[in-house]
């Protein structure tokens, strides 16, 4: 990377960090909406890094079977399979990470108690 | 019901049922997708002739005898008389699965709840067949390899079977939801029924895959069990 990039990212994080200290000299009682901009920040990242594994994993699983049917032609339909049900097994790991950000985001279970013991009533 | 967006909701509705309807809307879907399998049923089975078949009965003869052999690679000449099972299994939750991608429609295996019990039935059969054939000594399979270390793999085993039922479920769970998901957002955001059709391909191969993953991994389940222990 080059430095100016690099100073780019820096700067960018250190502004979004004092930000949320500006906001938490402001913000009194705002606990709820803070838990929410938690949520949705560590969802995003999250699902992203779940991606970004999961997709590493399939493309070396992608190159060594396309290594096996370049050594081997005929064999193409069972390495073919066999390669989709592998892709299938570690796609299944990153959509564990969505259902987990899908219940933290629409479903968390507790919210109600937790807001009890703060001193919120919802619903 | 004021407004039902879903064909049984509708027709429920139409009865008397449709708060019912409404509230177990993949309960009722799923009545359907039975509905819908039993009349291919019914449609074929007067013309099945062992001496003249017509292509329609070829082709569906070659279809299930690959998906039996298939099971039977895997699971052994003995799981033969439990392919059925697997297989009516493999096809329902294929039809549900491309319910989801018909308007009108609502896929069952979007809930939960659909995808706890077809994982709970291979997952308990697979049990269940184990002890019917080995008896007492299935307990054999929960020990692991060397006897005395037996209080240390029983507790794994459990957590692995009981890992395997909430992994079959979440796995084909997440992928619905999300193919819901996606069609939802397209539709609503950019152009009003066109916007989805091109991933249409992508998903009804996904919905394919997702089922044929979950049958590939029951047979594995009950090879397990079915097999001789460590």
């Amino acid at each position: 990377m080059e430095r100016s990039s690099k100073i780019i990212v820096l700067t960018a994080m250190f502004v979004m960090l004092s930000g949320l200290a500006f906001a938490q000299e402001q913000a009194v009682s705002y606990e709820g909406l803070k838990f929410f901009i938690t949520t949705v920040f560590v969802a995003g990242f999250g699902i992203a890094i779940a991606a970004f594994g999961g997709s590493m994993g399939q493309a070396w699983s992608i190159k060594e079977a396309m290594k096996g049917i370049a050594r081997n032609p005929e064999a193409s339909g069972k390495i073919t399979v066999t390669m989709l049900i592998g892709l299938a097994m570690i796609e299944s790991l990153v959509i564990y990470t969505l259902v987990v950000e899908l219940i933290l985001l629409y479903a968390y279970p507790m919210a109600k108690p937790l807001a009890k013991f703060i001193g919120l009533e919802i619903g | 019901m004021k407004h039902p967006i879903l064909f049984t909701t509708w027709f429920f509705g139409k009865i008397g049922l449709g708060e019912f309807a409404h509230h177990y809307v993949q309960v009722v879907n799923s009545w359907l997708v039975m509905l819908l399998l039993i009349i291919l049923a019914i449609l074929a089975k007067p013309k099945i002739d062992p001496f003249h078949p017509s292509r329609g009965q070829v082709i569906w003869e070659t279809i299930i005898k690959g998906i039996e052999d298939f099971f039977v690679g895997i699971t052994g000449e003995e799981g033969r008389p439990y392919a059925p099972l697997y297989m009516t299994i493999f096809i329902y939750i294929f039809l549900c699965n491309i319910f989801g991608l018909a308007p009108g429609l609502y896929s069952p295996t979007a809930n939960p709840n659909t995808n706890l019990a077809c994982a709970l039935v291979t997952v308990l059969g697979a049990e269940v067949i184990g002890i019917k054939k080995h008896g007492i000594k299935y307990i054999k399979h929960y020990t692991g390899p060397i006897p005395w270390l037996a209080p240390l793999f029983i507790p794994i085993e459990i957590i692995g079977r009981l890992a395997r039922l909430m992994s079959l479920t979440f796995r084909l769970f997440g992928n619905i939801v999300a193919e819901d998901l996606v069609i939802a957002i397209l539709m609503l955001l950019a152009g009003a029924f066109l916007a989805p059709l091109p991933l249409y391909f992508l998903f009804i191969f996904a919905d394919a895959v997702q089922a044929f993953i979950f049958f590939m991994l029951s047979s594995m389940y009950l090879a397990g069990a079915l097999e001789e222990a460590h």
